[in-house]
């Protein structure tokens, strides 16, 4: 066996803006195997909302991504309206579908900008990023609030989109597309895009279905999943759009199926804001008297893939149990495939090809590493730490006073 | 004695050099800016970060390294670039002739920057700095060569000197080279391989911040950090105006010809800097290659056009 020298990327690492550590061990440039630990962000989303009513979780879920914070209120929204069985009008569907769109687009924007800046070309990732700004814009118009809409509640949404604001939203979105067509064109056709991106961190379709990878990811690969076809809801069954899929399973294919999905996204916006017409303005929202005993399955696409919210109700006012599965928690996994081979160049845009979210996906994990028996730390251990050392303040305190 | 300490220490050595290219990458960061729908910073930015990181900032000494060599390496990559500086400078700005086969001289003194950071990265004992030293070696090995052949095809076109002042001359009383087929050929090569020199994008993956996290420098803080930027303000002067002596004819410094020799080096910079915002990173075989075989073969035919007096 030869020497592998460990190449870290992370815990605190410019690839990614979340705490998260690969371990890469390399021989020479070649990467050979890779370890990853996350745990760096436990925040115990899934217990604090048992303690919240059904209309604060939606708050809550909102904060589990800051970038695709739409897509966990609305596949809660759906499984709260599975127990409930709650139909809601079409004109909340079409606003649903309009929000979930237009953060599909500002999320593969600020993909595709990052992509560019790990690979070292920073112009694409300031233009990608000055291009994302229009949209959140609309959001400020739409909702009030450039992220974290606050726009889902259950049975319905808790702001209209006017009349008025129709030609605005249709204006933007014109300026958007031509935006859009020369940033692909910038990025299609660049010979050295393709010579780093094309071939690299190839994921085949047998992979992706052997790893459940979900999303844009699967998607490159050739394999045509996503929730908004295969387990319709909101407003996506009622307008035209196709499943963007690519063959080549590279990092190429991965941006090039986020950059055509922007397209189809402005489709569904402009077909939503037509059927929006049509329906009568002000009937946003169902009366909702209780949630029964029951349990709910809530699914949505976000821009990484399938969000999957699993509640469990009591007939109370708040979950009894609520689990959550972020795309990336099934994404990541792929990782063993798309880096080993690589080169460490290789293999950082590759880790950055899936658009992991960590803090989406942290949940408290594992007490044993299988391979090793090394022995982490678990959550017990973890209480006790955290009371001993409560006590050991508390008596440092009572020796001061 | 003393003008010579002169020269090194002051004009046209460390002080003016340092100056120059501490403008200069301003110039190379507004232009970016620019470029990217930014501001920019101010003028000063780049002699605030240098006195900031120089007079402020905490040293910090890698635990598991040899400190010595981590802290002599800067000092060496200084001295070799204000050295090459001196060495170029002076027959461009006509102050003293040279000598015969400076241009040898330069060449190898234009190395030792890059041989520095190499050994700095090297004794730090960080594993992505070795990665980034390891591709920095790589990086040299492959255009040096490159960088070798476009001096050699100079040589052949100015009638067999091995001196810059002389080279200067034959252009001055003839065209610049770089009005020529031959000429053109030569510049596009040598203009990649200072691109690689200065490790800028497309060839900045000594540094490649998203994949080793400024790799051969990322022990480096404060003082010690300070002269690399140091060193490398001056390679980012002297270098466009080795450039300007070997294809565009050199400097007269006398009236107007004063404003062009400062359009000259913002034109190399502008060219420079244009290159690094159009292009991502390059993967370290890809940059073998890209120098190893097209870039040779281009600048084997320049010299080949040379020997037809093109």
């Amino acid at each position: 066996m030869s020497r592998k020298t460990l190449i870290p990327i992370g815990p605190y690492h410019p690839l990614q803006e979340e705490p998260e550590l690969f371990k890469l061990y390399c021989d020479g440039e070649i990467v050979k195997d890779i370890k990853w630990e996350t745990g760096y962000n436990h925040r115990g989303i899934e217990k604090l909302s048992e303690s919240k009513t059904y209309e604060q979780v939606f708050f809550l879920v909102e904060r589990i991504c800051g970038i695709c914070s739409t897509s966990h209120p609305f596949a809660f929204a759906n499984a709260v309206e599975e127990i409930a069985d709650i139909e809601i009008t079409n004109r909340t569907k079409y606003i649903r579908s309009i929000i979930g769109e237009l953060e599909r687009i500002h999320s593969h924007l600020l993909w595709v900008g990052l992509a560019g800046h790990f690979l070292g070309y920073n112009t694409v990732f300031m233009w990608a990023w000055k291009y994302r700004e229009p949209v959140l814009d609309l959001f400020e118009m739409i909702s009030g609030n450039r992220n974290s809409y606050a726009m889902f509640k259950v049975g319905g949404i808790r702001r209209d989109i006017e009349e008025t604001k129709i030609p605005v939203i249709n204006k933007i979105l014109d300026d958007l597309q031509k935006k859009i067509d020369l940033l692909t064109g910038a990025v299609m056709d660049d010979p050295v895009i393709h010579a780093r991106t094309k071939g690299v961190g190839i994921l085949t379709k047998q992979d992706i279905i052997d790893y459940g990878a979900v999303g844009p990811t699967a998607r490159a690969s050739g394999v045509a999943i996503d929730v908004r076809k295969d387990d319709p809801y909101a407003a996506y069954p009622l307008v035209n759009w196709k499943v963007i899929t690519a063959e080549a399973g590279d990092v190429f294919a991965k941006a090039e199926v986020r950059l055509l999905e922007i397209y189809e996204s402005i489709s569904i916006i402009r077909q939503c804001l037509e059927g929006l017409r049509k329906e009568p303005a002000g009937d946003i929202s169902v009366k909702v008297n209780e949630i029964p005993e029951g349990i709910g399955n809530g699914r949505a696409e976000a821009p990484r893939g399938e969000v999957f919210h699993f509640v469990l109700s009591d007939g109370s006012n708040s979950p009894a149990r609520h689990k959550i599965r972020a795309p990336s928690y099934v994404n990541i996994a792929t990782f063993k495939k798309s880096c080993i081979g690589q080169t460490i160049a290789d293999a950082t845009i590759s880790l950055a090809a899936v658009d992991p979210c960590y803090c989406c996906t942290e949940r408290m994990a594992a007490a044993y590493d299988v391979s090793s028996g090394e022995k982490i730390m678990n959550a017990f251990e973890l209480i006790n730490k955290s009371l001993n050392r409560t006590k050991e303040l508390k008596e440092t305190i009572k020796g001061r006073l | 004695m003393a003008i010579n300490v002169f020269y090194f220490l002051v004009f046209p050595g460390l002080l003016f050099t340092a100056i120059a290219g501490a403008f200069l990458s301003w110039f190379d960061r507004k232009i970016t800016a620019r470029v990217q729908f930014r501001k920019g910073p101010p003028v000063f930015q780049p002699f605030y970060d240098f006195f900031k990181l120089l007079l402020v900032k905490e040293t910090i000494l890698p635990k598991y390294g040899s400190p010595v060599i981590f802290l002599l390496a800067p000092v060496f990559a200084v001295f070799g670039a204000v050295m090459a500086g001196v060495f170029i400078l002076l027959p461009l700005l006509n102050i003293t002739t040279g000598f015969r086969g400076d241009l040898i001289v330069i060449f190898y003194l234009l190395t030792i920057p890059s041989f520095s950071y190499i050994i700095g990265a090297l004794a730090s004992g960080n594993p992505l700095a070795a990665v980034g030293g390891s591709r920095e070696m790589k990086l040299i090995m492959s255009y040096e060569l490159t960088f070798l052949l476009v001096i050699a095809g100079i040589i052949m076109k100015c009638g067999q000197h091995f001196d810059l002042s002389s080279i200067i001359q034959v252009q001055q009383a003839g065209s610049p080279f770089i009005g020529s087929i031959s000429g053109v050929l030569l510049f596009i090569v040598a203009i990649f391989c200072i691109q690689a020199k200065l490790a800028l994008v497309p060839f900045d993956m000594p540094e490649a911040e998203a994949e080793i996290t400024e790799g051969i420098f990322i022990e480096y803080s404060g003082a010690a950090y300070a002269l690399i930027k140091l060193a490398k303000y001056i390679m980012f002067f002297i270098l466009p105006a080795f450039l300007v002596a070997l294809f565009m004819n050199g400097f007269r410094i006398e009236g107007t010809g004063i404003l062009w020799a400062v359009l000259k080096i913002f034109a190399v910079v502008l060219i420079m800097t244009l290159i690094r915002n159009t292009n991502p990173r390059v993967k370290i075989k890809q940059a073998i290659r890209f120098f190893a075989i097209w870039m040779n073969l281009v600048a084997i035919v320049a010299i080949i056009i040379i020997a037809f007096g093109y």
